[in-house]
């Protein structure tokens, strides 16, 4: 059987169609949700894309978060599924508490656009364990408010707990606590991250094909599961 | 009708890079004695009725759960003051 994935489209979503496409070539089946879908269609697991859903008004993510279909998500979540948020997807997994920590303004207030080199740090949640522990690659970054921030004695718990996922290599684009670029919960189903895989699958369209890893992992791990 | 005010500032821990480059323009400006601005959001609820008990209640809860992020900000409730 193949595995199906969807990616959920908000008001203001930018990244949803690269998402799918890239679920596409990791061999799984790209489904379409909608903010307002009142079931999740059956997936396997779920990508919350990149964009500025509602505006970004109020906080990032905050109104995106109260969606109809993030009831589901958040429930389904807690029960296991693979969730990963990309960008604006992390904002929305930290805004519904599903990962701690915030992203904030970045520390030079530019929206900043290149393509950078991260360390994976985490390969054993469900979106990372193809890679390499400690692999380097190269895939974009655009935010504006991406910058992770978290209280120490919770940096220093996700840090014990290996739940750093993914790291800025060189100087982080945004002021991020401790380089992070990328964390998960307890269990590893759950990983936001502020880069995009989704535009790194392949060279005719990014800077490199690292970031497909990312959908053939959540692959992987649902045929295992 | 009642006014209600929700002001949410960030945390004095978070840093505030918006209120640093308005602190930069002041300099600019000519403008000198002030130490620090921080930059915060200010909502005017207008309730239906009366600042009951039950309805302060609620506005407390949307400013806890929706209008400020625990995380990062935190929030004060005036009533009657715009």
């Amino acid at each position: 059987m193949t595995a199906s994935v969807g990616v959920v489209t908000f008001p203001g979503s930018l990244d949803d169609r690269d998402a799918l496409r890239a679920i596409a070539a990791a061999g799984a089946e790209p489904i379409s949700l909608w903010h307002k879908d009142a079931n999740l269609h059956g997936v396997d697991a779920v990508v919350l894309p990149g964009g500025f859903s509602y505006g970004d008004y109020l906080r990032c993510g905050a109104i995106a978060r109260f969606s109809p279909v993030m009831d589901l998500i958040i429930a389904a979540a807690r029960e296991g599924l693979p969730v990963l948020g990309i960008c604006n997807g992390f904002q929305v997994l930290c805004e519904a508490h599903l990962l701690p920590g915030a992203l904030t303004r970045n520390i030079d207030l530019h929206f900043q656009c290149v393509d950078q080199v991260l360390s994976i740090e985490n390969t054993e949640t469900a979106w990372t364990n193809g890679y390499a522990k400690d692999s380097r690659i190269v895939i974009p970054i655009k935010n504006g408010e991406g910058r992770f921030v978290a209280s120490e004695p919770t940096l220093d718990r996700l840090e014990a707990e290996g739940r750093v996922v993914a790291r800025y290599v060189g100087t982080s684009p945004n002021g991020s606590m401790r380089d992070i670029a990328g964390i998960t919960n307890k269990r590893g189903n759950v990983v936001g991250l502020m880069p995009h895989p989704e535009h790194a699958i392949d060279s005719l369209t990014g800077p490199s094909s690292d970031g497909l890893t990312f959908f053939t992992s959540v692959v992987k791990a649902l045929i295992a599961a | 009708m009642t006014r209600v005010v929700v002001d949410v500032m960030l945390k004095p821990e978070i840093l505030d890079p918006q209120g640093q480059a308005i602190l930069g323009a002041l300099g600019r400006l000519g403008k000198s004695g002030v130490a620090s601005v921080r930059q915060g959001k200010h909502f005017e609820i207008e309730l239906d009725g009366e600042a009951s008990p039950a309805a302060l209640a609620q506005v407390e809860e949307l400013a806890a759960n929706f209008l400020s992020n625990p995380v990062i900000e935190d929030f004060v409730v005036s009533v009657g003051a715009s």
